[in-house]
Protein backbone atom coordinates (compact mmCIF):
# COMPACT_ATOMS: atom_id res chain seq x y z
CA UNK A 1 0.00 0.00 0.00
CA UNK A 2 3.04 2.65 0.84
CA UNK A 3 5.11 1.29 -1.98
CA UNK A 4 2.21 1.99 -4.41
CA UNK A 5 1.93 5.46 -2.98
CA UNK A 6 5.37 6.36 -3.35
CA UNK A 7 5.44 5.39 -7.24
CA UNK A 8 2.46 7.57 -7.61
CA UNK A 9 4.15 10.42 -6.26
CA UNK A 10 7.15 9.78 -7.86
CA UNK A 11 5.67 9.56 -11.72
CA UNK A 12 3.57 12.65 -10.74
CA UNK A 13 6.58 14.81 -9.98
CA UNK A 14 8.49 13.36 -13.14
CA UNK A 15 5.37 14.53 -14.97
CA UNK A 16 5.35 18.01 -12.96
CA UNK A 17 9.75 18.14 -14.08
CA UNK A 18 9.15 17.69 -17.86
CA UNK A 19 5.71 20.48 -17.91
CA UNK A 20 8.64 22.73 -15.95
CA UNK A 21 11.28 21.93 -18.39
CA UNK A 22 8.76 22.16 -21.50
CA UNK A 23 9.68 26.22 -22.21
CA UNK A 24 13.36 25.26 -22.29
CA UNK A 25 13.09 22.09 -24.41
CA UNK A 26 10.70 23.91 -27.15
CA UNK A 27 12.78 27.04 -27.23
CA UNK A 28 16.21 24.46 -27.41
CA UNK A 29 14.55 22.39 -30.51
CA UNK A 30 13.38 25.36 -32.44
CA UNK A 31 16.53 27.32 -31.85
CA UNK A 32 17.54 24.61 -35.00
CA UNK A 33 15.55 25.00 -37.47
CA UNK A 34 14.49 27.74 -40.37
CA UNK A 35 12.12 30.13 -40.32
CA UNK A 36 9.98 27.78 -42.13
CA UNK A 37 10.12 24.74 -40.13
CA UNK A 38 9.33 26.73 -37.31
CA UNK A 39 5.88 27.76 -39.20
CA UNK A 40 5.09 24.35 -40.18
CA UNK A 41 5.94 22.74 -36.42
CA UNK A 42 6.72 23.76 -33.04
CA UNK A 43 7.08 20.37 -31.24
CA UNK A 44 9.48 17.79 -33.18
CA UNK A 45 13.13 18.30 -33.11
CA UNK A 46 14.44 19.35 -35.82
CA UNK A 47 14.93 17.63 -39.02
CA UNK A 48 18.75 18.23 -39.25
CA UNK A 49 20.10 19.94 -36.42
CA UNK A 50 22.29 23.18 -37.86
CA UNK A 51 23.89 25.52 -36.22
CA UNK A 52 23.38 28.58 -38.44
CA UNK A 53 20.82 30.54 -36.86
CA UNK A 54 23.76 30.41 -33.30
CA UNK A 55 26.24 31.60 -35.72
CA UNK A 56 24.19 34.43 -37.14
CA UNK A 57 22.87 35.22 -33.13
CA UNK A 58 26.28 35.01 -31.66
CA UNK A 59 27.57 37.89 -33.88
CA UNK A 60 24.64 40.18 -34.18
CA UNK A 61 24.73 39.87 -30.13
CA UNK A 62 28.54 40.40 -29.58
CA UNK A 63 28.07 37.87 -27.49
CA UNK A 64 31.26 37.72 -26.21
CA UNK A 65 31.63 40.98 -25.52
CA UNK A 66 28.08 41.26 -24.31
CA UNK A 67 28.89 38.32 -22.03
CA UNK A 68 32.11 39.89 -20.50
CA UNK A 69 30.19 43.06 -20.02
CA UNK A 70 28.09 40.88 -17.72
CA UNK A 71 30.39 38.99 -15.98
CA UNK A 72 32.90 42.64 -15.30
CA UNK A 73 29.99 44.22 -13.97
CA UNK A 74 28.32 41.41 -11.79
CA UNK A 75 31.55 40.11 -9.98
CA UNK A 76 32.75 43.74 -9.84
CA UNK A 77 29.14 44.72 -7.81
CA UNK A 78 28.83 41.70 -5.55
CA UNK A 79 32.58 41.23 -4.62
CA UNK A 80 31.98 45.36 -3.44
CA UNK A 81 28.77 44.76 -1.60
CA UNK A 82 30.36 42.18 -0.14
CA UNK A 83 33.54 44.11 1.90
CA UNK A 84 31.44 46.92 2.13
CA UNK A 85 28.00 45.32 3.81
CA UNK A 86 30.41 43.27 5.83
CA UNK A 87 32.20 46.19 7.41
CA UNK A 88 29.57 48.36 7.97
CA UNK A 89 27.14 45.28 9.62
CA UNK A 90 30.01 44.41 11.59
CA UNK A 91 30.15 48.19 12.98
CA UNK A 92 26.47 48.21 13.19
CA UNK A 93 26.42 45.08 15.19
CA UNK A 94 29.42 45.84 17.50
CA UNK A 95 29.16 49.36 18.55
CA UNK A 96 25.54 49.38 20.14
CA UNK A 97 23.71 53.08 20.55
CA UNK A 98 20.56 54.67 19.29
CA UNK A 99 22.49 55.72 16.65
CA UNK A 100 23.38 52.16 14.83
CA UNK A 101 19.75 50.77 15.73
CA UNK A 102 18.43 54.26 13.42
CA UNK A 103 21.25 53.46 11.06
CA UNK A 104 20.25 49.77 10.92
CA UNK A 105 16.34 50.39 10.50
CA UNK A 106 17.34 52.53 7.93
CA UNK A 107 19.20 50.54 5.71
CA UNK A 108 16.41 47.89 6.44
CA UNK A 109 13.63 50.53 5.62
CA UNK A 110 15.02 51.07 2.18
CA UNK A 111 14.04 47.47 0.78
CA UNK A 112 10.46 48.52 1.22
CA UNK A 113 11.06 51.49 -1.46
CA UNK A 114 10.39 50.21 -5.08
CA UNK A 115 13.13 51.20 -7.49
CA UNK A 116 10.15 52.89 -9.40
CA UNK A 117 9.72 55.36 -7.07
CA UNK A 118 13.44 56.68 -7.25
CA UNK A 119 13.78 55.55 -10.87
CA UNK A 120 13.90 59.04 -12.39
CA UNK A 121 15.40 61.35 -9.97
CA UNK A 122 18.38 59.00 -9.76
CA UNK A 123 19.09 59.01 -13.22
CA UNK A 124 18.49 62.49 -13.51
CA UNK A 125 21.01 63.13 -10.43
CA UNK A 126 23.43 61.04 -12.02
CA UNK A 127 22.96 62.43 -15.62
CA UNK A 128 24.34 65.77 -14.55
CA UNK A 129 27.25 64.22 -12.51
CA UNK A 130 28.29 62.88 -16.17
CA UNK A 131 27.78 59.08 -14.09
CA UNK A 132 25.43 57.38 -16.30
CA UNK A 133 28.43 54.77 -17.29
CA UNK A 134 29.42 51.36 -15.83
CA UNK A 135 31.11 53.11 -12.93
CA UNK A 136 27.80 54.63 -11.73
CA UNK A 137 25.85 51.53 -12.46
CA UNK A 138 28.36 49.53 -10.12
CA UNK A 139 28.19 51.99 -7.21
CA UNK A 140 23.95 52.24 -7.47
CA UNK A 141 24.01 48.26 -7.46
CA UNK A 142 25.95 48.74 -4.05
CA UNK A 143 23.34 51.48 -2.94
CA UNK A 144 20.67 49.03 -3.96
CA UNK A 145 22.42 45.93 -2.80
CA UNK A 146 23.21 46.77 0.54
CA UNK A 147 20.05 46.74 2.56
CA UNK A 148 19.63 42.96 2.32
CA UNK A 149 23.31 41.84 2.20
CA UNK A 150 23.41 44.02 5.77
CA UNK A 151 20.01 42.72 6.99
CA UNK A 152 21.90 39.06 6.48
CA UNK A 153 25.47 39.65 7.80
CA UNK A 154 23.78 41.57 11.17
CA UNK A 155 22.13 38.44 11.68
CA UNK A 156 25.11 36.35 11.39
CA UNK A 157 27.50 38.91 13.51
CA UNK A 158 25.24 39.34 16.30
CA UNK A 159 25.93 35.23 17.29
CA UNK A 160 29.68 36.05 16.86
CA UNK A 161 30.70 36.34 20.40
CA UNK A 162 32.21 39.61 21.29
CA UNK A 163 34.87 38.25 23.36
CA UNK A 164 36.53 36.54 20.11
CA UNK A 165 37.09 40.76 18.91
CA UNK A 166 38.29 41.54 22.66
CA UNK A 167 41.29 38.46 22.80
CA UNK A 168 42.06 39.60 19.61
CA UNK A 169 42.50 43.18 20.55
CA UNK A 170 44.42 42.58 23.44
CA UNK A 171 46.88 40.31 21.69
CA UNK A 172 47.31 43.81 19.71
CA UNK A 173 45.50 43.74 16.65
CA UNK A 174 43.68 46.97 15.54
CA UNK A 175 40.06 47.01 14.07
CA UNK A 176 40.85 46.28 10.63
CA UNK A 177 42.89 43.13 11.47
CA UNK A 178 39.93 41.87 13.69
CA UNK A 179 37.97 42.10 11.40
CA UNK A 180 39.75 40.62 8.21
CA UNK A 181 41.63 37.82 10.08
CA UNK A 182 38.98 36.92 12.57
CA UNK A 183 35.61 37.74 12.10
CA UNK A 184 35.05 37.67 8.23
CA UNK A 185 36.55 34.58 7.61
CA UNK A 186 33.68 33.15 10.31
CA UNK A 187 30.60 34.93 8.06
CA UNK A 188 31.77 32.47 5.19
CA UNK A 189 28.56 30.84 5.03
CA UNK A 190 26.71 34.25 5.35
CA UNK A 191 28.92 35.32 2.42
CA UNK A 192 28.32 32.48 0.42
CA UNK A 193 24.50 33.50 0.89
CA UNK A 194 24.64 37.39 0.39
CA UNK A 195 26.89 36.26 -3.08
CA UNK A 196 24.46 34.05 -4.49
CA UNK A 197 21.12 36.65 -3.53
CA UNK A 198 23.23 39.42 -5.33
CA UNK A 199 24.70 37.38 -8.33
CA UNK A 200 21.10 36.49 -9.30
CA UNK A 201 19.38 39.82 -9.34
CA UNK A 202 22.35 41.89 -10.91
CA UNK A 203 23.03 39.15 -13.13
CA UNK A 204 19.45 39.50 -14.13
CA UNK A 205 18.85 42.87 -14.24
CA UNK A 206 17.39 44.92 -17.09
CA UNK A 207 15.80 48.07 -15.97
CA UNK A 208 18.63 49.85 -14.36
CA UNK A 209 21.11 49.21 -17.09
CA UNK A 210 18.60 49.83 -19.90
CA UNK A 211 18.78 53.44 -17.99
CA UNK A 212 22.28 53.79 -17.29
CA UNK A 213 24.14 52.54 -19.92
CA UNK A 214 24.50 54.04 -22.99
CA UNK A 215 27.54 53.56 -25.28
CA UNK A 216 27.26 50.65 -27.33
CA UNK A 217 29.85 47.99 -27.08
CA UNK A 218 29.46 48.06 -22.84
CA UNK A 219 25.77 46.41 -23.00
CA UNK A 220 24.82 43.74 -20.38
CA UNK A 221 22.71 40.20 -21.59
CA UNK A 222 19.34 41.48 -20.95
CA UNK A 223 20.06 44.72 -22.16
CA UNK A 224 21.38 43.71 -25.66
CA UNK A 225 18.63 41.01 -25.50
CA UNK A 226 16.11 43.46 -26.01
CA UNK A 227 17.89 45.18 -28.51
CA UNK A 228 18.00 42.20 -30.39
CA UNK A 229 14.54 41.67 -29.99
CA UNK A 230 13.99 44.58 -31.36
CA UNK A 231 14.99 43.94 -34.63
CA UNK A 232 14.26 40.09 -34.73
CA UNK A 233 10.00 40.10 -33.46
CA UNK A 234 9.42 38.26 -36.69
CA UNK A 235 12.28 36.24 -36.83
CA UNK A 236 12.10 33.44 -34.22
CA UNK A 237 14.68 31.66 -35.29
CA UNK A 238 17.61 33.59 -34.53
CA UNK A 239 16.04 35.35 -31.57
CA UNK A 240 15.29 31.65 -30.04
CA UNK A 241 19.21 31.11 -30.81
CA UNK A 242 19.99 34.15 -28.98
CA UNK A 243 17.95 33.09 -26.16
CA UNK A 244 19.64 29.95 -25.98
CA UNK A 245 23.10 31.54 -25.75
CA UNK A 246 21.80 33.80 -22.98
CA UNK A 247 20.92 31.23 -20.53
CA UNK A 248 23.69 28.85 -21.20
CA UNK A 249 26.30 30.64 -18.80
CA UNK A 250 23.41 30.40 -16.31
CA UNK A 251 22.81 26.72 -17.03
CA UNK A 252 26.98 26.21 -16.32
CA UNK A 253 26.69 28.21 -12.73
CA UNK A 254 23.75 26.59 -11.73
CA UNK A 255 24.87 23.12 -12.57
CA UNK A 256 28.10 23.78 -10.63
CA UNK A 257 26.45 25.49 -7.49
CA UNK A 258 23.20 24.33 -7.60
CA UNK A 259 23.37 23.12 -3.49
CA UNK A 260 24.73 26.91 -2.52
CA UNK A 261 22.20 28.78 -4.52
CA UNK A 262 19.30 26.23 -3.09
CA UNK A 263 20.79 26.77 0.40
CA UNK A 264 21.55 30.40 -0.27
CA UNK A 265 18.16 31.53 -1.35
CA UNK A 266 16.60 29.18 1.28
CA UNK A 267 18.41 31.05 3.86
CA UNK A 268 18.12 34.31 2.85
CA UNK A 269 14.78 34.08 2.67
CA UNK A 270 14.61 32.28 6.44
CA UNK A 271 16.70 35.08 8.01
CA UNK B 1 33.86 49.72 19.03
CA UNK B 2 32.05 52.69 19.55
CA UNK B 3 29.98 55.18 17.77
CA UNK B 4 32.63 58.32 18.23
CA UNK B 5 35.34 55.79 17.38
CA UNK B 6 37.13 56.59 13.56
CA UNK B 7 37.01 53.13 12.75
CA UNK B 8 33.26 53.15 12.64
CA UNK B 9 32.74 55.99 10.33
CA UNK B 10 34.86 54.43 8.09
CA UNK B 11 33.28 50.93 8.67
CA UNK B 12 30.49 52.39 7.61
CA UNK B 13 31.19 55.16 5.01
CA UNK B 14 31.12 53.40 1.71
CA UNK B 15 27.68 51.99 2.05
CA UNK B 16 26.22 55.02 3.73
CA UNK B 17 27.38 56.79 0.86
CA UNK B 18 25.68 54.71 -1.77
CA UNK B 19 22.49 54.48 0.06
CA UNK B 20 22.44 58.31 0.56
CA UNK B 21 23.23 59.04 -3.20
CA UNK B 22 21.23 56.60 -4.96
CA UNK B 23 17.93 55.48 -2.59
CA UNK B 24 18.13 58.51 0.32
CA UNK B 25 18.57 61.99 -1.83
CA UNK B 26 16.26 60.70 -5.43
CA UNK B 27 13.50 59.81 -2.63
CA UNK B 28 13.85 63.30 -0.96
CA UNK B 29 14.04 64.97 -4.29
CA UNK B 30 11.47 62.96 -5.68
CA UNK B 31 8.59 63.55 -3.22
CA UNK B 32 9.79 67.60 -3.79
CA UNK B 33 9.69 67.15 -7.99
CA UNK B 34 6.18 65.33 -7.65
CA UNK B 35 4.52 68.79 -5.87
CA UNK B 36 6.74 70.74 -9.53
CA UNK B 37 6.35 70.97 -12.83
CA UNK B 38 9.94 69.28 -13.27
CA UNK B 39 11.05 68.87 -16.43
CA UNK B 40 14.10 66.12 -15.45
CA UNK B 41 16.30 69.21 -15.89
CA UNK B 42 14.24 72.45 -14.68
CA UNK B 43 12.71 72.41 -11.06
CA UNK B 44 9.50 74.56 -12.62
CA UNK B 45 7.20 75.67 -10.48
CA UNK B 46 5.32 74.37 -7.25
CA UNK B 47 1.70 73.38 -8.28
CA UNK B 48 1.15 71.78 -4.91
CA UNK B 49 -1.17 68.46 -5.07
CA UNK B 50 -2.18 68.84 -8.58
CA UNK B 51 -0.30 66.27 -9.72
CA UNK B 52 -1.52 64.12 -7.01
CA UNK B 53 -5.56 65.50 -8.17
CA UNK B 54 -4.75 64.50 -11.67
CA UNK B 55 -3.47 60.92 -11.24
CA UNK B 56 -6.59 60.42 -9.44
CA UNK B 57 -8.52 61.35 -12.63
CA UNK B 58 -6.01 59.20 -15.12
CA UNK B 59 -8.09 56.59 -16.36
CA UNK B 60 -4.70 54.76 -17.82
CA UNK B 61 -3.09 54.57 -14.54
CA UNK B 62 -6.03 53.46 -12.96
CA UNK B 63 -6.82 50.97 -14.71
CA UNK B 64 -2.90 49.53 -14.86
CA UNK B 65 -3.57 49.83 -11.10
CA UNK B 66 -6.66 47.51 -10.93
CA UNK B 67 -4.30 45.52 -13.85
CA UNK B 68 -1.80 44.83 -11.08
CA UNK B 69 -4.31 44.47 -8.49
CA UNK B 70 -6.17 41.46 -9.95
CA UNK B 71 -2.59 39.86 -11.28
CA UNK B 72 -1.20 40.24 -7.67
CA UNK B 73 -4.07 38.69 -6.16
CA UNK B 74 -4.54 35.45 -8.49
CA UNK B 75 -0.68 35.20 -8.68
CA UNK B 76 -0.07 34.71 -5.08
CA UNK B 77 -2.47 32.31 -4.62
CA UNK B 78 -1.54 30.25 -7.15
CA UNK B 79 2.08 30.53 -6.46
CA UNK B 80 1.81 29.75 -3.05
CA UNK B 81 -0.06 27.19 -3.77
CA UNK B 82 1.18 25.53 -6.30
CA UNK B 83 4.95 26.46 -4.02
CA UNK B 84 3.34 24.45 -1.14
CA UNK B 85 2.37 21.55 -2.84
CA UNK B 86 5.82 21.12 -5.32
CA UNK B 87 7.57 21.29 -1.76
CA UNK B 88 5.11 18.56 0.18
CA UNK B 89 6.12 16.51 -3.29
CA UNK B 90 9.78 16.74 -2.70
CA UNK B 91 9.39 16.49 1.22
CA UNK B 92 7.26 13.06 0.68
CA UNK B 93 8.91 9.77 0.08
CA UNK B 94 10.79 10.64 -3.55
CA UNK B 95 13.88 9.32 -4.69
CA UNK B 96 14.15 11.98 -7.28
CA UNK B 97 13.62 14.52 -4.59
CA UNK B 98 16.90 16.26 -5.54
CA UNK B 99 16.26 16.13 -9.22
CA UNK B 100 12.76 17.50 -8.76
CA UNK B 101 14.13 20.50 -6.36
CA UNK B 102 16.79 21.62 -9.05
CA UNK B 103 14.15 21.44 -11.78
CA UNK B 104 11.40 23.45 -10.46
CA UNK B 105 13.86 26.07 -8.98
CA UNK B 106 15.84 26.66 -12.64
CA UNK B 107 13.44 29.31 -13.82
CA UNK B 108 14.48 32.00 -10.94
CA UNK B 109 17.82 32.21 -12.40
CA UNK B 110 16.99 33.11 -15.44
CA UNK B 111 16.13 36.69 -15.65
CA UNK B 112 12.39 37.90 -16.23
CA UNK B 113 13.26 39.49 -19.59
CA UNK B 114 14.53 36.20 -21.12
CA UNK B 115 11.78 34.15 -19.87
CA UNK B 116 9.15 36.64 -21.01
CA UNK B 117 10.27 36.26 -24.66
CA UNK B 118 10.74 32.20 -24.32
CA UNK B 119 6.84 32.27 -23.26
CA UNK B 120 5.89 34.85 -25.46
CA UNK B 121 7.62 32.15 -28.54
CA UNK B 122 5.25 29.67 -26.53
CA UNK B 123 1.63 31.40 -26.41
CA UNK B 124 1.91 32.83 -30.09
CA UNK B 125 3.90 30.08 -31.87
CA UNK B 126 3.40 26.63 -30.06
CA UNK B 127 0.10 27.38 -28.99
CA UNK B 128 -0.89 28.34 -32.19
CA UNK B 129 0.40 24.94 -33.81
CA UNK B 130 -0.85 23.18 -31.02
CA UNK B 131 -4.43 24.56 -31.14
CA UNK B 132 -4.51 23.94 -35.37
CA UNK B 133 -3.07 19.92 -34.59
CA UNK B 134 -6.37 19.67 -31.43
CA UNK B 135 -8.51 21.79 -33.33
CA UNK B 136 -8.98 24.55 -30.63
CA UNK B 137 -9.25 27.69 -31.63
CA UNK B 138 -9.37 29.17 -27.99
CA UNK B 139 -5.64 28.96 -28.53
CA UNK B 140 -4.71 31.19 -31.53
CA UNK B 141 -4.20 34.67 -30.70
CA UNK B 142 -2.72 34.09 -27.55
CA UNK B 143 -1.96 37.78 -25.68
CA UNK B 144 -3.53 39.36 -28.29
CA UNK B 145 -6.45 39.97 -26.09
CA UNK B 146 -6.91 41.57 -22.45
CA UNK B 147 -7.69 38.21 -21.10
CA UNK B 148 -5.23 35.60 -22.82
CA UNK B 149 -2.52 38.69 -21.68
CA UNK B 150 -3.69 38.70 -18.15
CA UNK B 151 -3.46 34.83 -18.24
CA UNK B 152 0.02 34.54 -19.83
CA UNK B 153 1.52 36.55 -17.42
CA UNK B 154 -0.37 34.80 -14.69
CA UNK B 155 0.82 31.59 -15.77
CA UNK B 156 4.33 32.88 -16.65
CA UNK B 157 4.68 34.11 -12.87
CA UNK B 158 3.63 31.01 -11.42
CA UNK B 159 5.90 28.70 -13.56
CA UNK B 160 8.69 30.87 -12.88
CA UNK B 161 8.25 31.59 -9.04
CA UNK B 162 6.37 28.98 -7.72
CA UNK B 163 9.99 26.67 -7.56
CA UNK B 164 11.19 29.43 -5.24
CA UNK B 165 8.56 29.54 -2.83
CA UNK B 166 8.90 26.03 -2.95
CA UNK B 167 12.61 26.46 -1.46
CA UNK B 168 10.91 28.32 1.73
CA UNK B 169 8.33 25.83 2.36
CA UNK B 170 10.80 23.20 2.19
CA UNK B 171 13.27 25.02 4.84
CA UNK B 172 10.03 24.73 7.23
CA UNK B 173 8.85 21.35 6.54
CA UNK B 174 12.38 20.21 6.47
CA UNK B 175 12.79 21.94 9.90
CA UNK B 176 9.51 20.80 11.57
CA UNK B 177 9.99 17.64 14.36
CA UNK B 178 9.30 14.58 12.91
CA UNK B 179 8.19 12.73 16.30
CA UNK B 180 5.13 14.87 15.75
CA UNK B 181 4.37 13.70 12.18
CA UNK B 182 5.05 10.36 13.36
CA UNK B 183 2.64 10.51 16.87
CA UNK B 184 -0.03 11.66 14.67
CA UNK B 185 0.31 8.91 12.12
CA UNK B 186 0.65 6.21 15.24
CA UNK B 187 -2.34 8.04 16.59
CA UNK B 188 -4.37 7.48 13.38
CA UNK B 189 -4.48 10.86 11.69
CA UNK B 190 -5.07 10.38 7.94
CA UNK B 191 -3.01 12.25 5.60
CA UNK B 192 -5.12 15.32 5.12
CA UNK B 193 -5.79 15.62 9.12
CA UNK B 194 -1.87 15.45 9.69
CA UNK B 195 -1.82 17.67 7.35
CA UNK B 196 -4.35 20.73 8.42
CA UNK B 197 -3.64 20.02 11.91
CA UNK B 198 0.54 19.56 12.34
CA UNK B 199 2.11 20.87 9.08
CA UNK B 200 0.08 23.66 8.56
CA UNK B 201 0.60 25.52 11.74
CA UNK B 202 4.31 24.73 11.55
CA UNK B 203 4.44 26.63 8.12
CA UNK B 204 2.53 29.23 8.86
CA UNK B 205 5.89 31.76 9.54
CA UNK B 206 6.88 30.62 6.03
CA UNK B 207 3.17 31.77 4.67
CA UNK B 208 4.33 34.94 6.14
CA UNK B 209 7.87 34.94 4.28
CA UNK B 210 6.43 33.48 1.16
CA UNK B 211 3.44 35.96 1.06
CA UNK B 212 6.08 38.70 1.09
CA UNK B 213 7.69 38.09 -1.51
CA UNK B 214 5.61 36.98 -3.82
CA UNK B 215 2.95 40.44 -2.89
CA UNK B 216 5.95 42.45 -3.62
CA UNK B 217 7.44 40.54 -6.32
CA UNK B 218 3.97 40.75 -8.61
CA UNK B 219 2.90 44.17 -7.22
CA UNK B 220 6.75 45.66 -8.70
CA UNK B 221 6.81 43.22 -11.76
CA UNK B 222 8.10 44.96 -14.95
CA UNK B 223 10.38 42.72 -16.61
CA UNK B 224 8.24 39.72 -17.84
CA UNK B 225 5.50 42.48 -18.53
CA UNK B 226 7.54 44.21 -21.16
CA UNK B 227 8.63 40.79 -22.61
CA UNK B 228 5.63 39.17 -22.68
CA UNK B 229 3.13 41.60 -23.72
CA UNK B 230 4.88 44.83 -23.61
CA UNK B 231 1.66 46.60 -21.76
CA UNK B 232 -0.53 45.47 -25.15
CA UNK B 233 -2.89 45.06 -27.01
CA UNK B 234 -3.75 48.72 -26.20
CA UNK B 235 -1.87 49.55 -23.22
CA UNK B 236 -4.76 46.95 -21.68
CA UNK B 237 -1.98 44.68 -19.65
CA UNK B 238 -0.02 47.76 -18.69
CA UNK B 239 1.21 47.52 -15.07
CA UNK B 240 1.98 49.89 -13.13
CA UNK B 241 5.96 49.40 -12.66
CA UNK B 242 5.64 50.30 -16.71
CA UNK B 243 2.77 52.64 -17.12
CA UNK B 244 4.98 55.14 -14.59
CA UNK B 245 8.19 54.19 -16.76
CA UNK B 246 6.35 55.26 -19.91
CA UNK B 247 4.36 58.39 -18.55
CA UNK B 248 8.05 59.60 -17.54
CA UNK B 249 10.09 58.39 -20.51
CA UNK B 250 8.04 58.38 -23.42
CA UNK B 251 5.54 61.11 -22.65
CA UNK B 252 8.42 62.93 -21.07
CA UNK B 253 6.02 64.09 -17.70
CA UNK B 254 8.80 63.74 -15.33
CA UNK B 255 7.10 65.42 -12.53
CA UNK B 256 3.77 63.62 -13.19
CA UNK B 257 5.06 60.36 -13.07
CA UNK B 258 7.09 60.99 -10.09
CA UNK B 259 3.70 61.73 -8.55
CA UNK B 260 3.12 58.02 -9.70
CA UNK B 261 5.96 57.08 -8.14
CA UNK B 262 5.41 58.40 -4.56
CA UNK B 263 1.75 56.99 -4.97
CA UNK B 264 3.26 53.33 -5.97
CA UNK B 265 5.58 53.63 -2.64
CA UNK B 266 2.85 54.19 -0.65
CA UNK B 267 0.87 51.55 -1.99
CA UNK B 268 3.80 48.68 -1.62
CA UNK B 269 4.80 49.82 1.71
CA UNK B 270 1.42 49.89 2.97
CA UNK B 271 0.54 46.43 1.62
CA UNK B 272 3.82 45.39 3.09
CA UNK B 273 4.05 46.22 6.27
CA UNK B 274 -0.22 45.51 6.50
CA UNK B 275 0.51 42.09 4.91
CA UNK B 276 2.73 41.29 7.52
CA UNK B 277 1.40 42.66 10.70
CA UNK B 278 -1.82 40.58 9.40
CA UNK B 279 0.53 37.28 9.27
CA UNK B 280 2.31 37.79 12.82
CA UNK B 281 -0.97 37.91 14.81
CA UNK B 282 -1.66 34.87 12.85
CA UNK B 283 1.03 33.16 13.87
CA UNK B 284 0.60 34.18 17.47
CA UNK B 285 -2.59 32.85 17.70
CA UNK B 286 -1.64 29.23 16.84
Amino acid sequence: MKKKWNVKLEVLGLLLAILWLAPFYLMFVNSFKSKKEIFMDTISPPENWSFDNYITAFEELDFMQTLFNSLLITVISVVLIIIFSAMAAYALSRAKSKLSTVLFFTFVAAMLIPFQSVMIPLVTVFGKFEMLNRGGLIFMYIGFGASLSIFLYHGALNNIPRSLDEAATIDGANRFQVFWYIIFPILKPITVTVAILNIIWIWNDYLLPSLVINTPGSETIPLKMFFFFGEYTKQWHLALAGLTLAIIPVIIFYFFAQREIIKGVSDGAVK
Amino acid sequence: MRTKDLSYWLFLAPVLLALTLVVVVPMLLGVYYSFTTWNGIDTGEFVGFQNYIDLFKDQRFLDSLWFTTKFSIVSVILINVIGLSLALLVTGRVRSSKLLRTTFFMPNLIGGLILGFIWQFIFIKVFASVGEIIGMEGLQGWLSTTNTGFWGLVILMSWQMAGYIMVIYIAYLEGMPKELLEASEIDGASPFQRFRYVVFPLVAPAFTVSMFLTLSNTFKLYDQNLSLTAGGPYNSTEMVAMEIFKTAFAQNAFAYAQAKAVIFFVIVALIALVQVYLNKRKEVEM
